[in-house]
């Protein structure tokens, strides 16, 4: 595997204009010669779908929902970030550069960044023109919100509801292509496979999800669009059918996989209920402006919480980060919380929760100012717990909630096999071992809007007139390779639903690759997960057949998918011998219980190769190097 | 909790389907509905049968996929969606009924699972502005007023889950359709093209076999985000002004030919 990141050269400002400068372009004439193949019609897969067919290009889109509209960018609520400078307050492309390459921990390709600062703001300008209601002041302007990681009000919001908005948006400019007749959709269609010949990316195989059909489908490019793998964690805040199969069965046919173990801790979620939790449910971080999270001081507590004296409690992040106190960065406080309750001090039924109470805020703000502020957010707690915020504190866990790591892409945002793009979530690019609030979005938007439109033509310039079509042999092996697969998964006929797997690897994760990883509970968990291969393909039990809807056997496949990726993400946690953002390895702290880093040593994407199922990867490394941000730890006692 | 519940059952689009009854006996009152079902279907499953098909996604209210009908009422009792409901709504011993959404143009596929493409065919017909990716002015150049967006927005938070045709005795979609027209008519860059929009989105609708409106507003009462009726007057006004506008410039048309 060659990693070259085509970084264009000269100053960083220069980089993106002249790299579009010097790009092939394909004629507005030929490019309806080429047939484009986009998986995934989340935020970046509905853009770029949008955008390539307004362009010209034949497009195919996919998505496993009913319709495009459900991808999981629909949940996003808090904003989406854009160096627009309308409050005259500092802010600059180079300032929202600045603070992601910082934010996320000095562990991000510089040039990509910044082009993804310098499109921001055409996002919000792309975005209104459809529609997008964004919040607005009296006067008929925009309106910002700050975010955490940041000193300038940057953020842009359409109530709490901004990725659903945003989606809508991509999805009308979507539909708009389909109704045109440029889009062939294809809902409720799982990609299982990809094709290629002679090394080229040439398309995918299917499985249609309401007949169990598959299908093989060509194209010049295929990009993939999947969004992010936070569900191999089992319990996490993304939707149920979020998975990372197109992602990792890529990465088997040779597109490298980058910094699997970068994932990011929400501190404020709601915890566990019980055995029966299907999912978990991210509470806006604004909550930690005013809310003071605490633990009973005695480990035996048996007292309702609003009836535990001030002396008996515990207001451990203020104790211990006396400057910022409830306001540490979203990994500090995760990993105190994690600490309180590993300790025996948690709260709930099930000694996993902290409290976060508002007490303090309503006797200081007033009943009322607390309702405006947080109004909503108190009633959607109470929806789901029963619980009154106003007079009981609410309970809160941390939860996996955004992956950072991804398929592995070069500046035009192709992975290590050419004509397979990857964008969104699902690549590694831009947020490096932490992802800022509202940055997301942002980068899903740039990559389809912005970024793809001026790359792809660089790669499809050179097969003009090159036909591709599905007669090839490498389309049938290769569905044949998924007919196998899926027959295996039936065949296994053992005593086991798929969920008990799922749920078995989401606690080995959780234990040994979660918030913190050591050196030994790494180890431990690689062997507990290739235990738990060979259980799986021994005691699975998919019950119906392939030739119908069977929501069992989808789960399998892509929890099969889950475990072999478990594997790898301990492996890449225990190769990097450093914390940094959110990784975490105990053995590497400073003295305050801080990430600590090692840029010496470890200053380098760590980019996993697939060698067969069960030899070890092979590891690459694309060094990363700082021309504009200079790298400091962080510190926030 | 213990819990009796009468599930419909249907094995594909062509089957009667009927209903089937289930036990349960330890469900805790924190498990959301969907997760109660979560449960059933793992003892379906151990006991060696296929489980009951019903969707789900984001498992917060937003994405719109889950939509069940619950003891006769869309998405159950109270505000908001199927995921959204918890089992301390219900009391032990209950018995409770569920069904997939019922419409013609909305076809079971198995279970609790219906065919909803329709709606993205309405919004194929018209549900947009007719922008392409690079050529939008700056954001701010046109001011509009926190009304209009708060206007906008109540048609904008539409999830498209299909309860309001679930609720109409008529299985109309005018409030879904509505919410896209005012969604967009409202704001200054949408009113350009107010006019097809607005004929082609009903047009369609009624090619996909939606019924008429007859002013019930069953749909607002399940509407779990709270779309408004309001928003149908304001299709009803845009459509007849359309078809004014449309048959004017047809007789102007005419008038032309004519010379
Ligand atoms: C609760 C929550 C709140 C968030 N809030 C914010 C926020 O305020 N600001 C912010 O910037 N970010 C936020 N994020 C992160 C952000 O929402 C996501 O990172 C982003 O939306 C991902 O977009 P995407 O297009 O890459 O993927 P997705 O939206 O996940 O789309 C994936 C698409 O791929 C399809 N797909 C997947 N696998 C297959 C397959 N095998 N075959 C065919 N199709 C497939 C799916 O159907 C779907 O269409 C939040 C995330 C969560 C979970
Ligand atoms: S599962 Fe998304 S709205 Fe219910």
């Amino acid at each position: 595997m060659i990693l070259d990141s085509k970084i264009p050269e000269g100053p960083i400002e220069k980089k993106w204009t002249k790299h579009k400068f010097d790009g092939s372009l394909v004629n507005p004439s030929n490019k309806r010669k080429f047939d484009i193949i986009v998986v995934g019609t989340g935020l970046a897969g509905g853009s770029a779908a949008a955008t390539l067919a307004e362009l010209g290009y034949k497009v195919k889109s996919f998505c496993i929902q009913d319709s495009p509209r459900r991808a999981h960018s629909i949940a996003a609520q808090g904003g989406i970030n854009a160096a627009k400078n309308y409050q005259n307050d500092g802010d600059s492309v180079y300032r929202l550069f600045y603070d992601t390459v910082k934010g996320g921990d000095y562990r991000a390709r510089e040039a990509n960044v910044y082009r993804l600062a310098e499109v921001s703001a055409n996002i919000i300008d792309q975005c209104t023109a459809q529609g997008v209601p964004f919040a607005r002041e009296y006067s008929g302007y925009l309106a910002n919100r700050s975010f955490g990681g940041a000193q300038v009000s940057r953020t842009f919001y359409a109530r709490g509801q901004t990725g659903q908005q945003l989606l809508i948006g991509a999805y009308q400019a979507l539909s708009r292509q389909i109704g045109l007749g440029n889009v062939e959709l294809f809902c409720r269609h799982e990609m299982l496979d990809l094709v290629t010949i002679d090394g080229h990316a040439r398309g995918i195989v299917t499985r249609n999800l309401l007949n169990g059909e598959l299908a093989t489908h060509a194209a010049h490019a295929v990009l993939l669009c999947t969004g992010g793998y936070s569900n191999v964690f089992n319990l996490s805040t993304n939707g149920m059918g979020s998975n990372v199969t197109a992602s990792w069965r890529c990465h088997k046919r040779g597109a490298g996989f980058a910094n699997p173990c970068f994932t990011q801790i929400h501190p404020t979620c709601l915890p566990q209920s019980g055995p029966h939790q299907s999912k978990l449910t991210l509470m806006s971080e604004s909550l930690r402006n005013d809310g003071r999270i605490w633990v009973p001081k005695n480990k035996d507590e048996k007292r309702p919480a609003n009836q535990i004296p001030e002396e008996d409690r515990d207001y451990y992040l203020e104790r211990i980060y006396p400057a910022f106190g409830n306001l540490v960065p979203r990994d500090v406080a995760s990993r105190a919380a994690k600490r309180m309750c590993d300790d025996g001090y948690g709260v709930n039924e099930t000694g996993l929760a902290v409290y976060l109470d508002f007490k303090s805020a309503i006797e200081r703000m007033g009943h009322a100012a607390v309702e405006k502020k947080y109004g909503n957010l108190f009633e959607m707690y109470e929806q789901i717990t029963g619980d009154n915020p106003y007079e009981t504190p609410m309970m809160i866990y941390p939860a996996v909630h955004y992956t950072m790591g991804g398929v592995w892409v070069d500046y035009n945002l192709m992975t290590s096999v050419p004509g397979l793009f990857a964008l969104g979530e699902a690549n590694f690019s831009d947020h490096g071992a932490n992802r800022l609030g509202a940055s997301a979005l942002m980068q899903g938007l740039a990559d389809g809007y912005f970024v793809i439109p001026n790359t792809i033509g660089n790669y499809l310039a050179d097969f003009l007139n090159v036909e591709v079509d599905a007669s090839a042999p490498e389309f049938e092996e290769t569905l044949k390779n998924v007919q196998d697969f899926t027959e295996r998964l039936l065949n296994v006929n053992g005593d086991k639903t798929p969920q008990f797997f799922h749920r078995e690897l989401g606690k080995i994760m959780w234990e040994y690759c979660g918030m913190s990883r050591t050196l030994e509970g790494l180890n431990k968990a690689i062997d507990m997960i290739q235990e738990l291969r060979k259980d799986f393909w021994e005691q699975v039990r998919v019950p119906g057949d392939c030739k119908d809807i069977n929501q069992a056997l989808e789960q399998a496949g892509r929890i099969s998918d889950f475990i072999e990726l478990g594997e790898l993400m301990c492996k890449d946690a225990l190769n990097r011998e450093e914390s940094c953002g959110g990784h975490f390895r105990e053995e590497y702290q400073t003295e305050n219980n801080e990430a600590l880093r090692n840029d010496e040593d470890y200053s380098y994407t760590a980019v996993w190769e697939f060698k067969g199922l069960d030899k070890e990867h092979e590891l690459h490394k694309e060094p990363l190097t700082f021309d504009y941000v200079k790298l400091a730890q962080r510190n926030y006692k | 909790m213990k819990l009796t519940l009468k599930i419909w059952r249907q094995k594909n689009a062509k089957d009667a389907g009927g209903f089937k009854s289930y036990k349960l006996d330890d469900i805790s009152e924190h498990s959301s509905f969907l997760e109660m079902l979560d449960t059933l279907n793992q003892q379906i499953m151990n006991s060696g049968d296929e489980p009951i098909v019903f969707e789900s996604d984001c498992r917060e209210g937003i994405c719109g996929v889950c939509g069940l009908v619950i003891n006769g009422v869309p998405h159950g009792p109270g505000r908001g969606t199927t995921c959204q409901l918890h089992m301390r709504s219900f009391k032990d011993g209950d018995e409770i009924t569920i069904e997939p959404w019922r419409a013609d143009a909305f076809p079971i596929m198995k279970d609790l699972m219906v065919d909803r493409s329709a709606f993205d065919r309405i919004i194929q017909s018209g549900g947009y502005i007719s922008v392409n990716t690079g050529s939008a002015r700056d954001a701010n150049e046109k001011l509009i007023p926190q009304k209009d967006i708060e206007k906008a927005f109540d048609g904008a938070q539409c999830i498209g889950c299909g309860a309001c045709v679930a609720a109409c005795k008529n299985a109309s979609a005018n409030l879904f359709t509505a919410a896209k027209v005012s969604h967009l008519v409202v704001l200054p860059q949408g009113k350009v093209e107010r006019s097809e929009r607005v004929i082609n989105m009903v047009e369609q609708h009624d090619k996909e076999g939606f019924g008429s409106c007859s002013n019930q507003t069953e749909c607002e009462a399940v509407c779990p985000v709270g779309v408004t009726v309001s928003n149908i007057s304001r299709m009803n006004r845009e459509y007849a002004r359309a078809k004014v506008k449309n048959f004017f410039n047809a007789t102007r048309g005419g008038d032309k030919c004519k010379k």
